[in-house]
C-alpha cells in the first residue's frame, strides 16, 4: 500500500469512526441513566435521514433548514419513544423495557416501509459536502473533513454541558441515584427526557452525515450502524461517554484499515464488529474505560 | 407546621405504616425512635413522597402534600437527609452542595449559603474539589446535611444521621443538629441512638412495627420504664 492510499484510508476511518462515536454516545448516555440498551436508537438515523430527504425533495428547502428540521423532529421522536414506550415500564423488570425497545425498533422500521416504501431513495448531498480535493495525490471529499470537525465540536459542547452546567450536573446525579436526585428537587423525568433528546439529536446529526457518506436511504438503514455503534459503546465501556468516543474511533478505523490491508476479508466487514463484540465480552466485559456499574437502587 | 393524620403505607403486601399520626410544630426538634424495621424511614419517605401513602393526610402549613411530587414537596420547604447519607460519590463536594440548591436561582445568595455551610463544616471547605465518594463517613454525613441546608428548608428531616459513625463523630453530629436548630430550623429526627436523640428533642414518638406506641417530651420518654428497657439498654 502506498502512503497516499494509507492516508486516504486513514481519513476514511477517522470519518467513519466519528459517525460511530456520535451515535454511540446516545446508547451510552441512555444506558447510564436508565440501564437500558435503547435498541430503537439506530432508527433515529433513519428518521433523520428521511426527514432531511423529504424536506428537500418535496418542499425544496435549502439543505441547512432541512437538516435543522430533521434534527429537531428526530429529537422529539427520541423523547416521545421514551415517554410512550419506556416510562410506563420504568418499575418493571429491566428485560421488559428491553423488549419494548426492540419492539419500538421494529415498529419504526416498519412504519418507515409503510410511509416511504422499501425502495431505496438517493440522498442529495449538498455541494458543500461533496467537493473533491486533491492533496498530494490523495483524493478527499470535503465531507471527510466536515464529519470529524463537526463531531469534535459537538463532543466539546457535550462535555462542557455535562461538566459545567446545572442540567449536566443533574444528569450526572440522576445517573447515580433517582431518589436522592429528586430529594434535591430535580425533576427526574425531565432529566431523562433531556438525555434522550441529546442522544437523539446527536444520532440525527450522525444519521444525516451518514446519509451523505452512504447516500442511499432505506427504512432499515439504521439497523447496521445502530448495532455497530452499540458495539462501539460496549467496546469503550457502556455508560462512559469518553468510552463511546474511543470505541467509535477504534471500530471505524479498524474496520476501514482491515478492509484496506486485507481486501480478501472485505466481505466480513460487518462480521468483524460482532467478532470484536464477542471478544470484548469474553476478555473485558466492562469495556476499555468502563468500570463495574452498580445496579440502580 | 407539619401534621400527619392516620398515615398508611404498604410495600406490596407489607403493611409498613399502620395509621400513624404525629405533629411537628415550628422551631422544635421532634424525634421518632424505634427498632430496625419499625417504619421510621418509611415515614420520612412518605412525607418526601418517595413512597405513596394508601391512606391518610400529610398537612404542611395548611396544605395537604400527600399527593404532590417529590420536587414539589422540596419546593414547599421540606428536605430529607436520607438514610445512608447518599451523597453523589462522583461529584465534587462543591457540586453536591450546588445540587442541594437546585431549585434556587439566586446565585449570590447560594454562594453565601455555601460559605455558611463551610463555616459549619470547615472540613468540607478543605475538600471542596474532592469527589464526595472519597470522603470519610463522618464527612459524607456533614456533606449530606450541608447539601440539605442548601435548599433553605423550613423543615429539615434527618434519617439516622449517626448511623455507622465513630462515637466521637456521633457527638459532633448531634452538636451540629443543635446548632442548626438554634438558627431557627424545625427538625424531624430519626434515630436508633434513642438516648442522644431524646436528649436534644423537644418531643418524641416511639414507633413499633408501623404503630406509634408512646409519645411525650424528650425528658418524659427518657424517664419512661418501657423506653429505658427497650431503647436505652438499661
Ligand atoms: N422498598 C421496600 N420494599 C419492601 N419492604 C420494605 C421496603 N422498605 C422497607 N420495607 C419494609 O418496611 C418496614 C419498615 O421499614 P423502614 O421504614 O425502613 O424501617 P426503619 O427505618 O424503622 O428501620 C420493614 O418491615 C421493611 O422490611
Ligand atoms: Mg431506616
Amino acid at each position: 500500500m502506498t502512503l497516499q492510499e494509507f492516508l486516504q484510508n486513514f481519513a476514511n476511518g477517522i470519518s467513519l469512526g466519528s459517525l460511530y462515536a456520535l451515535i454511540a454516545i446516545g446508547y451510552t448516555m441512555v444506558y447510564g441513566i436508565l440501564r437500558l440498551i435503547n435498541f430503537a436508537h439506530g432508527e433515529m438515523i433513519m428518521v433523520a435521514a428521511y426527514i432531511a430527504f423529504y424536506t428537500v425533495f418535496i418542499f425544496s428547502m435549502p439543505w441547512y433548514i432541512s437538516f435543522f428540521i430533521a434534527i429537531i423532529i428526530t429529537t422529539i421522536v427520541g423523547i416521545l419513544v421514551e415517554r410512550l414506550a419506556y416510562k410506563p415500564l420504568r418499575s418493571s423488570p429491566r428485560v421488559t423495557i428491553l423488549i419494548s425497545a426492540i419492539g419500538v425498533s421494529f415498529f419504526l422500521q416498519n412504519l418507515g416501509i409503510v410511509l416511504f416504501t422499501g425502495r431505496p431513495k438517493a440522498f442529495q448531498v449538498p455541494t458543500l459536502f461533496s467537493q473533491v480535493y486533491t492533496i498530494k495525490g490523495v483524493n478527499i471529499v470535503s465531507l471527510t473533513f466536515f464529519i470529524p470537525t463537526i463531531t469534535v465540536v459537538l463532543l466539546i459542547l457535550l462535555v462542557y454541558v455535562i461538566n459545567n452546567t446545572k442540567i449536566g450536573m443533574a444528569m450526572r446525579a440522576v445517573a447515580k441515584d433517582y431518589d436522592t436526585s429528586s430529594l434535591m428537587g430535580i425533576d427526574v423525568n425531565k432529566i431523562i427526557s433531556v438525555t434522550f433528546g441529546i442522544g437523539s439529536a446527536l444520532a440525527a446529526i450522525g444519521g444525516i452525515m451518514w446519509s451523505m457518506k452512504f447516500p442511499q436511504l432505506t427504512p432499515t438503514m439504521g439497523l447496521m450502524p445502530g448495532l455497530k455503534c452499540f458495539i462501539a459503546a460496549v467496546l469503550g465501556g457502556i455508560g462512559n461517554i469518553t468510552g463511546a468516543v474511543v470505541g467509535g474511533f477504534i471500530l471505524g478505523l479498524t474496520e476501514i484499515l482491515l478492509v484496506a490491508f486485507l481486501p480478501d476479508l472485505s466481505g466480513y466487514r460487518d462480521a468483524f464488529a460482532f467478532i470484536l463484540l464477542i471478544l470484548i465480552l469474553l476478555v473485558k466485559p466492562t469495556g476499555i474505560l468502563g468500570e463495574k456499574i452498580a445496579e440502580k437502587v | 407546621m407539619l401534621k400527619i393524620n392516620n398515615l398508611h403505607v404498604y410495600y406490596g403486601g407489607i403493611h409498613a405504616l399502620k395509621g400513624i399520626s404525629l405533629e411537628v410544630p415550628e422551631n422544635k426538634i421532634i424525634t421518632l425512635i424505634g427498632a430496625n424495621g419499625a417504619g421510621k424511614s418509611t415515614t420520612l419517605r412518605a412525607i418526601s413522597r418517595l413512597v405513596s401513602a394508601s391512606e391518610g393526610e400529610i398537612i404542611f402549613n395548611n396544605e395537604d402534600i400527600s399527593k404532590l411530587k417529590t420536587t414539589e414537596v422540596v419546593k414547599r420547604g421540606i428536605t430529607l437527609v436520607p438514610e445512608g447519607r447518599r451523597v453523589f460519590p462522583d461529584l465534587t463536594v462543591l457540586e453536591n452542595l450546588k445540587l442541594g440548591a437546585y431549585l434556587r436561582n439566586d446565585k449570590k445568595a447560594i454562594k453565601d449559603d455555601i460559605n455558611h455551610v463551610y463555616e459549619f463544616f470547615p472540613r468540607l471547605k478543605e475538600r471542596e474539589w474532592q469527589l464526595a465518594g472519597t470522603l470519610s463517613g463522618g464527612e459524607q454525613q456533614m456533606l449530606a446535611i450541608g447539601r440539605a441546608l442548601m435548599s433553605k428548608p423550613k423543615l429539615l428531616m434527618m434519617d439516622e444521621p449517626s448511623l455507622g459513625l465513630a462515637p466521637l463523630i456521633v457527638q459532633d453530629v448531634f452538636e451540629i443538629i443543635k446548632m442548626i436548630h438554634q438558627e431557627g430550623m424545625t427538625i424531624l429526627l430519626i434515630e436508633q441512638n434513642a438516648m442522644a436523640a431524646l436528649k436534644i428533642a423537644d418531643y418524641g414518638y416511639v414507633l413499633e412495627t408501623g404503630t406509634i406506641t408512646l409519645e411525650g417530651t424528650g425528658q418524659e420518654l427518657l424517664n419512661n420504664e418501657q423506653v429505658k428497657k427497650a431503647y436505652l439498654g438499661e
